[in-house]
């Protein structure tokens, strides 16, 4: 088969997997032949669907001993099967890696005989990569739930992230779709993972660059799929939640489910549309528990198990806040500044720097570039709020849903169809 | 308060020549209006100084704005020397006035336009570099890895720490055809020169077959179910892509359509 045609099946059945980040690393060796990865991660091109490319991300082999019902690469689907040498992916990520197409490799695999034998085949591939190749640039591995601890462990001696899929929100559900795979197969190497990374970490930081150990430096993520199984969003949420303080993941990922299958188990493929503003949601609220300070339990409750599509989750919790509004810009503190409906991690920082030598007014913030078409509801500066500006609540409702609406439109692009009875989100 | 004679000043363009002006200015309590290099032959309004670069000259006065205002200071004024703002060299000049008078302090005073001008034309130069650090493409030509840009700033001296580190072992050059400057790297030594005219390798059997591959990988990753150009326009604006391997083809495809549908109308 021509390394073409291998390309292009390996990396098809890759693509439903949404993580693609190369970030939470900066390695910059002198002695390195190839290759370096930043912190904040690089992306290198954006695919027509508007998602970022960074890696090259490729499985090892479609070929699976496993029947998940959500998967392409199932075994009972009718569908071309290739495999890479491990020379052959190692030549193609070399070569794409200096012509700047990519940051690194994201290698996964279909299970085939085994969970052991696969892993030791990634383990080959890797090691031609660092060893023969001497290559240092990103490298984000699948370890293969049920594979030997031993070899999860030397493979993440080769890799700078692991990941463990987590595939579906709930126990039940992955009992359902995918009888070959159980919750604590998957759990158990990610608790590894922690430990390992941790222990890693610590050791880059203590001992001599030599002796260091270099076990997923930059930690494990995980993705599951969502749309397909009838979990709600607290549910989702509060899972996420417990993922990052248990286990310690830098990310959980999203996938808004896509139609793959016709099984009965699932959502029927004929007129599906992918949750996608759903997705994006799920997003949001994900960046708020990482980066804003706040907790599951905030943003969903029992009474509002989902989130509102009109709206985004920041705000919804705002408008059943007001208690805590409006801020006063030149006295808040970073967390409450971080709170407002549009000031974000940039504008608040900025707001810090700026009142150490001023007083803030409106043009003050505009120049710092605060967008305040949300934000003027909740804020105060100098003790008044924006001319002109008369709030009362359901005005405000009214008001960030229209600002919301041109936005919502991207999701729906069939909005005029006639044969599209059924709402999307 | 001493008077400020209003100038303008000539010089070679180079960092080295524009500090030189900037201790000349502050030296003689002149103040420049207009900056212009040799080549123009715009007559100017002031009385015009043609100022000779001065490398010890302009060392000092570099080391002391990072010695009697910051080291913050220091950074701002060399990258904003390097943005495509309109009069930067003026925009620069109200700075480091401004930071006469302010002090260590002065990079926190990003609400006066002063500070603010030149905090907006750098965050824009280092969101260009950032953007190329993923959207530069090399051609391998017999083991010389070549690139070409069209940057807005001129981002060659960020680029550099990031392309000499990662492709260590490799001998590469990047041009920077909208400034015209190349970045040249080989066996651990670095340059960036000035290149007026340049003559491109050809791509071999074997370079095209990767850059084949290469567009089989990014039109296979897609997903036809989420197929949204608008956001990826938003993330890769449209003037980058002549220069990417997987979106040229893509740029051209849509020019001739244009111009199909063009004659299409001309024909009605």
């Amino acid at each position: 088969m021509e390394l073409m045609d291998k390309l292009e099946i390996l990396a098809d059945a890759a693509k439903y997997d949404a993580a693609c980040t190369s970030s939470g690393l900066d390695k910059k060796s002198a002695r390195a032949r190839l290759g370096s990865s930043m912190m904040a991660g690089c992306c290198h091109t954006f695919s027509a669907d508007g998602r970022c490319v960074t890696l090259l991300k490729v499985l090892l082999t479609n070929c699976c001993v496993y029947d998940c019902q959500y998967c392409v690469n199932r075994r009972s689907n009718d569908t071309r099967r290739a495999a890479f040498t491990p020379e052959e992916l190692a030549e193609l990520t070399i070569q794409f890696f200096r012509r700047n197409y990519i940051e690194g490799l994201f290698l996964s695999s279909a299970v085939v005989r085994n969970p052991d034998y696969t892993t030791e085949l990634m383990i080959r591939a890797l090691t031609l990569l660092r060893e023969t190749y001497g290559f240092r640039g990103y490298i984000h591995a699948k370890a293969i739930p049920g594979a030997d601890p031993l070899l999860t462990w030397r493979l993440g001696l080769l890799a700078d992230r692991l990941s463990v899929n987590i595939e579906l929100p709930s126990a039940q559900s992955l009992g359902l779709l995918a009888p070959d795979k159980k919750k604590d197969a998957i759990l158990k190497p990610m608790a590894l993972i922690r430990d390992g990374s941790a222990e890693s970490r610590r050791s880059i930081r203590q001992l001599p660059a030599k002796q260091a150990l270099h076990f997923a430096p930059a930690g494990q993520s995980t993705q599951m799929i969502i749309g397909a199984t009838p979990e709600n969003d607290r549910h989702i949420l509060n899972l996420t939640q417990n993922l990052y303080q248990k286990y310690k993941l830098k990310r959980v990922f999203y996938s808004a489910y896509m139609p793959v299958s016709t099984s009965s188990l699932l959502p029927a493929p004929e007129g599906f549309k992918p949750p996608l503003l759903r997705e994006h949601r799920l997003y949001q609220a994900d960046w708020l528990l990482r980066f804003y300070g706040f907790d599951a339990s905030e943003l969903l409750d029992e009474e509002h198990p989902n989130f509102d599509p009109n709206l985004d989750p920041k705000c919804c919790w705002a408008l059943g806040h007001m208690e805590f509004f409006p801020v006063e810009v030149n006295r808040a503190d970073y967390e409450m500044l971080l709170r407002v409906p549009g000031i974000g991690m940039t504008s608040a920082r900025r707001i810090l720097t700026a009142r150490r030598t001023c007083t803030l007014d409106y043009a003050a913030l505009k120049k710092l570039g605060v967008v305040l078409k949300r934000a003027q509801y909740f804020i105060t500066c100098g003790g008044r709020m924006t001319d002109g500006l008369r709030v009362k609540q359901d005005g405000v409702l009214r008001h960030l849903v229209a600002l919301e609406r041109p936005k919502l439109l991207a999701y729906e692009p069939e909005q005029l169809s006639l044969f599209d009875g059924g709402d999307a989100v | 308060m001493k008077d400020w004679t209003q100038v303008s000043y000539t010089y070679d363009g180079s960092f080295a020549g524009f500090l030189t002006c900037m201790d000349e200015s502050f030296r003689h309590f002149e103040e420049p209006l207009a900056f212009q290099s040799p080549e123009d032959n715009r007559t100017s309004l002031y009385p015009e100084r043609v100022i000779a670069t001065d490398q010890s000259r302009a060392k000092r006065f570099y080391r002391g704005i990072r010695e009697t205002v910051s080291k913050q200071a220091q950074t701002l004024v060399s990258h904003a020397f390097l943005t495509c703002m309109p009069e930067r060299e003026c925009a620069i000049w109200q700075f480091l006035q401004f930071a006469r008078t302010i002090g260590p302090g002065v990079t926190y005073w990003i609400t006066d336009d002063r500070v603010n001008r030149l905090n907006k034309a750098v965050q824009h130069l280092y969101t260009e570099a950032h953007l190329l650090k993923g959207f530069t493409r090399f051609s391998d030509a017999r083991g010389l890895l070549w690139s070409e840009i069209s940057p807005k700033n001129r981002v060659l001296p960020l680029l550099r720490p990031h392309f000499c580190q990662r492709f260590h072992d490799e001998t590469f050059f990047i041009y920077d055809s909208t400034h015209h400057e190349a970045l040249l790297y080989s066996d651990g030594k670095w340059g960036i020169r000035p290149v007026e005219q340049i003559e491109f390798p050809k791509d071999d059997a074997q370079e095209a077959d990767y850059q084949r591959l290469w567009q089989k990988f990014y039109d296979t990753i897609a997903i036809e179910g989420r197929y949204n150009p608008k956001l990826r326009m938003s993330h890769v604006p449209k003037r980058y892509w002549e220069h990417m391997t997987e979106l040229k083809g893509e740029l051209e495809r849509e020019k001739r359509g244009r111009t199909d549908t063009e004659l299409a109308l001309l024909a009605e």
